[in-house]
């Protein structure tokens, strides 16, 4: 092969506590085979694709996009998309933002961060909304708490629940003070969606720190990480930096994490929809007569 | 107060000598009774909370404690908190809402605690629950933030009903030094970063995440005088509110920014 498939893979940690949306790498390029970031084992892309971006052999979990997650999870055919047009712009005259969300949009192919919408899993309504690591890696500024606060006002109105991928560096540096305010113009729609009974469940996918884990990604009922998942409030870097010592193999890793209680279950990206339907369909909120209908069928 | 550039007024947050808030706990609050600890792990010393009165009606107090002198520095880990700071004044805010008493937050942090112990413990989990928390709590919320306020650390203590800042604070959700290194890969931009972040006191309150700026008077007694009665009146006005009104103005509050 003519090119020199280690730049793809061979990628430093560079996960800041706000920001590190340059970290592009980690993503499957356009090419027909990928080697495994894990067991290095060669993969056909379509084969990847296939497996959910799962490695067949050693169960890494890859990058997924925001659209492919949400198609991954949902029925077939049975998503659609809300507030497609909420977009971010440059409020605070940031130097070299508008160029960095041009950039972001080719990218991704995303207007934003978030994608949200209301799709169909397991056959039960449900509000999705899922982080674009490609959009700078999943920065919160105001476009994206815009979303998803809509999202769980959306799902409070219509008594749905919510599930939610999260994926981020963190909050949106170039929109200041805007982007911190986001934490908790989320937190409110999720108090309010959780008062009206709604459930929500939390998917943590590589990375959730900053801004975002601190936020709606840790306001769950249910909080999900996918295997090996980085999450945390501060990175990785900075807290090498700051502490002026390595850390432990495996800190801040999904499998950490539950070990210490912070989240609920690690689900393998596979299994990830009929979990989510299972978990749905048990708070589905039935009426006597389907309930004794069902009963009757038995 | 205008003469001075973003960055010399964001050092002059951080600078030695300026009233911490134990401080301001001391001239506005009588008879402050510090509570202490989480019930759940320990006491954060970065974080003083207690019961007091202002002009004699209850109030809950709560302020991030940078320190003064070095070793009160060392005690108070520079003013960043751990989870079980967070989750102390959770549990105290909780309380006010039982007793339906004020809760007033001092906020002068670089941010939350960074390190292997404050993970361990949830940082991020901890900040989101008061977050949250704060947005449904039934009861008035007013926090001041009275010399850096530092991303997600400080927010914990101010999901509040207004927010104030004296004129020479910052509220920012990043340093202008981490701002510099991060995205402009060279830390001492901080200058620039900290005239990009709109950081100060006036351009806080244009952006709408501030309602009011105190101004400083040398911080002599008339300054804490005047912010005593301004406080005490705003939880007057505040108490005559629904708790209802209260909280759905408190979600409006941030809903309309961004």
């Amino acid at each position: 092969m003519g090119f020199d498939i280690r730049k793809f893979f061979f990628r430093k940690p560079n996960i800041a506590l706000e920001g590190g949306e340059d970290d592009a790498n980690a993503f499957v390029p356009e090419k027909a085979a990928i080697k495994c970031e894990k067991c290095k084992t060669l993969i056909l892309s379509d084969d990847l694709s296939a497996n959910g971006k799962v490695c067949a052999k050693c169960g890494y979990h890859f990058k997924m996009g925001a659209r492919e997650r949400i198609r991954y999870i949902s029925d077939e055919g049975e998503f659609e998309e809300l507030f497609a047009d909420v977009t971010a712009g440059n409020r605070l005259d940031f130097p070299d933002y508008d160029d960095k969300l041009e950039k972001a949009r080719a990218a991704s192919g995303e207007n934003e961060a978030v994608v949200c919408g209301e799709a169909k899993i397991g056959g039960i309504n449900a509000v999705c909304f899922a982080m674009e690591p490609k959009f700078m890696m999943g920065s919160m500024g105001a476009a994206a708490g815009e979303k998803i606060t809509r999202a769980f006002e959306y799902a409070a109105e219509k008594k749905l629940p919510v599930i939610g991928f999260a994926l981020s560096g963190g909050a949106r540096m170039q929109e200041g003070i805007i982007s911190l305010m986001q934490m908790a113009k989320t937190s409110g729609a999720v108090l309010r969606h959780s008062q009206a009974g709604g459930l929500y469940i939390s998917v943590l996918t590589d990375p959730t720190t900053g801004g975002v884990s601190a936020s709606f990604a840790f306001e769950a009922d249910i909080i999900i990480a996918e295997p090996a998942a980085l999450i945390g409030f501060a990175g990785p870097r900075v807290i090498e930096q700051t502490i002026r010592q390595k850390l432990p193999a495996g800190f801040q890793r999904a499998e950490f994490l539950l070990g210490k209680g912070f989240v609920d279950a690690i689900v393998d990206r596979r299994n990830l929809k009929n979990t989510l339907s299972f978990l749905l369909s048990l708070h589905e909120e039935k009426t006597a007569k389907e309930t004794n209908d069902e009963e009757a069928a038995v | 107060m205008s003469e001075l550039t973003a960055y010399e007024i964001s050092k002059k947050s951080r600078e030695k000598g300026r009233p911490t808030a134990v401080k301001y706990i001391e001239k506005i609050t009588e008879n402050f009774f510090e509570l202490h600890g989480d019930r759940k792990f320990g006491d954060d010393k970065s974080v003083v909370c207690g019961v007091a009165e202002i002009h004699g009606k209850p109030v809950t107090v709560i302020g991030i404690e940078k320190g003064d002198s070095t070793n009160e520095k060392v005690l108070r880990n520079f003013g960043c908190a751990h989870p079980e700071g967070y989750r102390k004044a959770l549990r105290l805010m909780r309380q006010a809402e039982k007793f339906r008493r004020p809760v007033l937050c001092f906020v002068d942090t670089s941010g939350a605690f960074c390190g292997i112990d404050a993970e361990e413990r949830g940082q991020a989990e901890a900040i989101a629950d008061n977050i949250m928390s704060m947005m449904g709590l039934k009861t008035p919320i007013l926090s001041v933030v009275i010399g850096e306020g530092g991303s997600g650390g400080a927010l914990a203590l101010a999901a509040a009903d207004e927010v104030w800042i004296t004129e020479t604070s910052t509220y920012s959700v990043i340093s202008p030094e981490g701002c510099a290194s991060i995205l402009f890969k060279d830390s001492a931009r901080a200058k620039e970063a900290a005239e990009a972040l709109k950081m100060t006191a006036p351009d806080l309150k244009e952006l709408g995440a501030v309602e009011k700026v105190i101004a400083e008077d040398g911080f002599g007694e008339e300054f804490f005088e005047k912010l005593k009665d301004d406080i005490a009146a705003f939880f007057e006005e505040k108490s005559k509110m629904s708790t209802d009104e209260l909280v759905a103005r408190r979600y409006d509050r941030f809903r309309r920014i961004g």
